[in-house]
Order: C-alpha cells, then sequence, then structure tokens
C-alpha cells in the first residue's frame, strides 16, 4: 500500500498537473470574489471563512476525476484488483493521495488568501485547522465519487452532481469553525463534528468506494 | 495444484457467452485458447481473474493469480525500474537484474518509459510477469504490437522460467508461441440462444 | 411458495396488471374526498386564513418525498442483497415520483410561506433539508441516465442510494445546527400532545392516504414500464444473436 501512495505522489510530482492547478483555481476564485460582491472590508471580513470554505471545495473537485481515471485507462486499475492489495487499501490509499496533493496544500494557502478577504487576525488558525481535518472528508466523498463514475466518458460533470451534495456537511461544519473562529467564539463543538465527519468517512467510505471499482471492472 | 474448470459459463453483460466449459491444466503446461474475434476469450479470462463472476459452474485455481491484457498498466512518467519496482512490491517480490536481462530490458531501465518505442514498452509490460512471480498466469493477448524477435523472448520466458518451475498459464492469442501446449477451441461453447440460462433470461 | 416469487418479473407483471387500476382508482377517489372536502368544507385558520389549505397538498407531498427515498434505500438493499431485478427498477421508477413530490413540496411551501413569514424562500432548516433531498434524486437519477449496462446501473445506483441516505441524515442535522428555522414542527406525529385540529385533520389523513396510493400506483406503473424496456432489450438481443 505504501507502494502505491509512492508511485502515486510521485506521478503527481512529475506529471505536474493537478497538483498546481488546484491551488491557482483556488488563488483565482478568492481573487474573483471582491469582483464580484465590491471591495467594502466589512463585508469581506464577513464572508472570509465562507468563501475560503466554498473556494477550497471547488478546487478539491477539480482533480476529483483524475484519481481513477488514469489507472483506469491503461489498465493497472484491473491489475491492482487482481494484485493481493484489497481493493478498499486501494481506495483509502487514493484518497489520501489526493488530499496529500490538494487537500494539504489549501490548508496552507487558506489561511494566506484569508489576508486577500480580510480574515479578522482571530481568524485564521481556526481557518487552517478546518480546512486541514475537513479536506481529508472531501478527498474520500470524492474518491467514492470518481470510483461510482471511473467507467463512464464524461464521468466528470456527472461526478460533481454526485459528490456535491455529500459535501454538504462537511461545508457546513468546515465553514461554522472558521466564521466561529473569524468571530472570536468557541469552535470546538463544530470542530469536533467536522472530525468526526472525516473519521467516518475515512473508516466506511473506503468499502462503498471498493464496491463500486468492483462493479465498474466486470 | 491442477487449475480445474467445470461446467463454466460466462456473461459479458447480459449475455452468456460460453456455457458448458469443462477444462484443466497441470503444473508446468500451459493452455492455448482459440476462437474467432468476440468468443469470448477475454470475458473467460476476465472470469478466470476474478475480476467478473462466473454465471455457473465451478473454477479452482490452485494458488495467486495474475491477469495480463495489452493494457499492461505501463506509467510513461516513471522510469522502467521504478514501474517494476512498484509491482514487485504490490505482489510482495523484489525486482532482480535477471528480471530485466530476461526481457532485454537491462539497458533501459533508468529511462523514463514515456521516451520508450511502443515494443519496448509493451517488453516493460511483460517483464510486469516476471517480477510479480505468480504461480498462474491469465494472459489475454500477450503479444500485441510485439515484433518477432520479443514473441520469441516472451516465449522462451513462458517455457524456460514460468512453466519450467511448474507454473501455469492460460493464454488467449493469435500467433504460435512455439510452445508445447494444448488448444482449446472456444467456438464449441458458444452458448446457444435461448438455452444459456442468461442474466436476463427472468424477463423472457 | 415463497414471498419472493412475487419479485420474479413475470409474476410481478400477472399480479400488478389488475392491482394498478384499483391503485389508480382509489387513489384519485381518495385524493378527490381529501382535497374537496379540504378546501371547500373546513372553516379558516384564526391566523392564517385560507392560505393554510395548501396543507392538503403541502404535508402529503413532502411526506412522500421522504419516504419515497426510503423506500429506494429498502429496494436498493434488497437488490444488493437477492438480485431481485423487480426491486432495483421499483427504486428506478421511484425517483422520478420522488423529485416530483419534493418539487411539489417545495412549491407550494413557497406559496404558502409567502403570506405567511413574507417571504418565498428563507434558509430554514426544514426548507434547506428539502432542497439537499431534491440534489440526492438529481444525482441518482443522473447516475440511472449514465450507465449502460442495466446491472452495472442498478448497483452503483444502490450503493449510490445507501451512501446518499447516509449523508442526506447528516445534512439534516448539519442543517439544523446551521440554522434554527422558522418552519412550524411536524404536523402529524404520534406522540405529540397537541396535533392540528381535528377538523384540519380528517381531511389531510384521507389526502395523504390519496397520495401514498398515488404513489404505489406511479411506482407499479413506472416498475411495469422497466420491466417491458429490459424484455424488449433482451429479446431483441437474443434476436441479434440467433
Amino acid at each position: 500500500m505504501i507502494a502505491l501512495l509512492r508511485r502515486d505522489l510521485t506521478l503527481a510530482v512529475r506529471a505536474g498537473g493537478g497538483f498546481g492547478l488546484g491551488l491557482a483555481f483556488f488563488l483565482i476564485v478568492v481573487i474573483l470574489v471582491p469582483f464580484g460582491v465590491g471591495p467594502e472590508r466589512e463585508l469581506l471580513t464577513q464572508i472570509a471563512p465562507g468563501i475560503l470554505w466554498v473556494a477550497a471545495l471547488l478546487a478539491a473537485l477539480l482533480s476529483l476525476d483524475r484519481i481513477f481515471a488514469l489507472d483506469w485507462e491503461d489498465g493497472a486499475l484491473a491489475l491492482l484488483a487482481t494484485s493481493p492489495l484489497p481493493l478498499e487499501g486501494v481506495a483509502l490509499i487514493k484518497a489520501v493521495a489526493h488530499w496529500l496533493t490538494t487537500g494539504l496544500p489549501l490548508a496552507f494557502a487558506a489561511p494566506a488568501l484569508g489576508f486577500f478577504l480580510n480574515l479578522t487576525p482571530e481568524g485564521y488558525v481556526p481557518l487552517f485547522w478546518s480546512v486541514l481535518i475537513g479536506t481529508p472528508a472531501l478527498s474520500m466523498i470524492g474518491t467514492f465519487g470518481a470510483a461510482l463514475t471511473v467507467g463512464l466518458r464524461r464521468g466528470g460533470l456527472l461526478l460533481s452532481l454526485l459528490v456535491l451534495p455529500l459535501y454538504v456537511p462537511t461545508l457546513i461544519f468546515g465553514a461554522e469553525v472558521a466564521r466561529r473562529g473569524a468571530e472570536g467564539l468557541a469552535y470546538s463543538t463544530p470542530l469536533i463534528l467536522l472530525a468526526g465527519i472525516t473519521a467516518g468517512s475515512l473508516a466506511l467510505l473506503p468499502i462503498a468506494s471498493a464496491a463500486a471499482l468492483r462493479v465498474n471492472l466486470r | 495444484m491442477t487449475l480445474t474448470v467445470t461446467n463454466l459459463s460466462v456473461a459479458r453483460g447480459p449475455v452468456t457467452v460460453l456455457q458448458g466449459l469443462s477444462f484443466s491444466v497441470e503444473p508446468g503446461q500451459a493452455l492455448i485458447l482459440r476462437g474467432p474475434n468476440g468468443v469470448g476469450k477475454t470475458t473467460l479470462l476476465r472470469t478466470l481473474a476474478g475480476l467478473q463472476p462466473a454465471h455457473g459452474g465451478t473454477m479452482s485455481i490452485p494458488d495467486a493469480a495474475a491477469y495480463a491484457s495489452h493494457a499492461d498498466g505501463v506509467k510513461s512518467a516513471l522510469t522502467v525500474s521504478e514501474n517494476l519496482a512498484f509491482w514487485a512490491e504490490v505482489h510482495g517480490t523484489r525486482l532482480s537484474n535477471d528480471v530485466l536481462e530476461t526481457f532485454d530490458i537491462a539497458d533501459l531501465s533508468e529511462r523514463i518509459t514515456g521516451t520508450l518505442s511502443a515494443g519496448q514498452k509493451r517488453r516493460v509490460g511483460l517483464a510486469r510477469l516476471g517480477v510479480m512471480d505468480a504461480k498462474v498466469l491469465f494472459l489475454d493477448e500477450p503479444t500485441v504490437s510485439l515484433d518477432a524477435f520479443s514473441v520469441k523472448m516472451f516465449a522462451t520466458f513462458l517455457r524456460d522460467q514460468h512453466l519450467a518451475k511448474g507454473g501455469i498459464a492460460v493464454i488467449a492469442t493469435h500467433i504460435d508461441l512455439g510452445l508445447d501446449a494444448p488448444e482449446l477451441d472456444l467456438t464449441p461453447f458458444v452458448a446457444k440462444p435461448g438455452t444459456g440460462d442468461s442474466p436476463d433470461e427472468a424477463f423472457l | 411458495m415463497s414471498f419472493w416469487e412475487f419479485a420474479n418479473p413475470k409474476k410481478f407483471m400477472d399480479w400488478t396488471t389488475p392491482v394498478v387500476p384499483w391503485m389508480a382508482g382509489l387513489s384519485a377517489v381518495f385524493l378527490a374526498v381529501g382535497l374537496i372536502w379540504g378546501f371547500f368544507f373546513t372553516p379558516d385558520d384564526f391566523r392564517q386564513g385560507s392560505t393554510v389549505k395548501i396543507i392538503y397538498l403541502h404535508v402529503p407531498a413532502a411526506f412522500i418525498a421522504i419516504n419515497a427515498w426510503i423506500m429506494m434505500l429498502v429496494a436498493s438493499l434488497i437488490w444488493l442483497v437477492r438480485r431481485h431485478h423487480v426491486s432495483a427498477l421499483a427504486a428506478k421508477a421511484a425517483a422520478p415520483v420522488g423529485v416530483t413530490m419534493t418539487v411539489i413540496g417545495l412549491a407550494t411551501g413557497a406559496i404558502w410561506g409567502q403570506p405567511m413569514w413574507g417571504t418565498y424562500w428563507a434558509w430554514d432548516p426544514r426548507l434547506t433539508s428539502f432542497l439537499i433531498l431534491f440534489l440526492f434524486y438529481l444525482g441518482y437519477m443522473a447516475l440511472w441516465a449514465a450507465i449502460e449496462d442495466p446491472d452495472t446501473a442498478a448497483d452503483l445506483t444502490s450503493v449510490l442510494c445507501i451512501v446518499g441516505s447516509v449523508f442526506a441524515l447528516l445534512s439534516r442535522y448539519a442543517v439544523l445546527f446551521w440554522n434554527q428555522g422558522l418552519h412550524q414542527g411536524a404536523s402529524l406525529s404520534l406522540d405529540a400532545e397537541e396535533n392540528i385540529s381535528d377538523v384540519f385533520w380528517q381531511p389531510l389523513v384521507i389526502s395523504m392516504a390519496g397520495f401514498v396510493l398515488l404513489f404505489i400506483a406511479l411506482v407499479l406503473l413506472g416498475t411495469r414500464t422497466e420491466i417491458r424496456l429490459r424484455r424488449a432489450k433482451a429479446l431483441s438481443a437474443r434476436a441479434a444473436r440467433a
């Protein structure tokens, strides 16, 4: 399993692709928001946590269809399925690799971009923690969506349609942590709930993803 | 240690393609599957490899099996040795130089696979089979886009390294590999419409 | 004879043939009685005036919208465990009915909300949950439509339905956490001390029964259509190979 993680990370670094693109997309969305809503500092302060969370979510969504697509096209997925590795493990590792290349960089980029949206000083730390703890759930849910749509030729748009409703709880708790933090309120309750969703997703969704992959490989 | 298939029927989607299939392959033996395109060779091999469920009948696969088709999962962005070392690790073995020699890719081992010719890439894909050291091989058209020299190299690998060590191979191919192996023509086992208990039978 | 034999496609076609018109007819009668009674023969509410009468559409539609999804979940589980084709096809047939009921629930709610709350739409937990349910229905139907092989589609949509149910429930609680709302409590429940008064209650129950019968009739009809489609496909596949 470590070999698979190492290979996927090597491929992500060598092929470029999603790695930098997700971050660039995040940056652009955040920069575009003030053009849309106007430059008033109070307004930006108020919406900053939510905008940063929605933008991070969209950036994570961007590279989901790559999770299994390449291994599907060149047959590696079928070979992995017939190898001693359990498919559940393959799905989990794929999600971890996706998180390391998108979620983790987003956790560091989000506070940095909070600067542009006039985020209050108290908001930076909770924002970082909420993105760091919430994005693994986004990657795992996205991996499940990718497993469902891997056999489809134009799966990308469908993937978004399937995955976005599943993102709702994560987004609500994640943005709530960031918002409460930015307003100087206690944020441990939503943070614990967010961590719960992440833990539950990582524990259960590999099973559902593997089931979907088996059906698609049939 | 014998691979045995009894009264197997396999389906492609909702359609039964082969039925009443029985054969066995002893250790050290290969079986060549013959039959026109679309007869169900790929479906049979995928079923044997466990990628899809059998529709009926039983099969007993004696040991860890490896499956290979012309889509061999070789990553263009990795070097030849990285590609092979990955599959070795997945299957709990190590990449040895012997394998690279056998498939004549030792000189290429540090090259990025994307820079190789199509034939060289295919040899890397086949070398994967040597790396994994599986007792049972299910091979679906393994010689696609190989030149005559490479085909011979591959046949030598199968005979001298795989079968000689008591391995089993079931191979679908259109060309003569020069192996001393029995052939099985699948044409007589093609499911006749209406007689096969097809997955959609409940609707008829 | 086992209970599951009713799920054999041929048997299913046989026993549903006489059932569908009865269900449709009964549902028409119940709906007519419930709605006419509700609209014309109940007094206006002392606070809400005559706007309260939209309840006879709103509550049953919302009830079906949720229970259609639960029915799809059960049918998906049956398909995954016992591989009864009819079960998967019934889940497929229920989705368009469920999504329509969700839209009716949302639309009547908006029409009711305007005079009561002064707004067509509020990000109230119940309204938001229904909007999310609507998105789940869309995704589910889109996945059915996108996959060609019927059994693959049945498997994948079943897995999606199960995972979606868990996340829909999570969303429900997340939304409650996110915003406390305007919406009144449940209109009907068995354990509540105070339900809405009897004059409204009786036509509402009749109307609900009408909606349930309508749902059953539509799902049976939809399932029959899906079975015929599968049969036509199977026959043409057989003919093509003969």
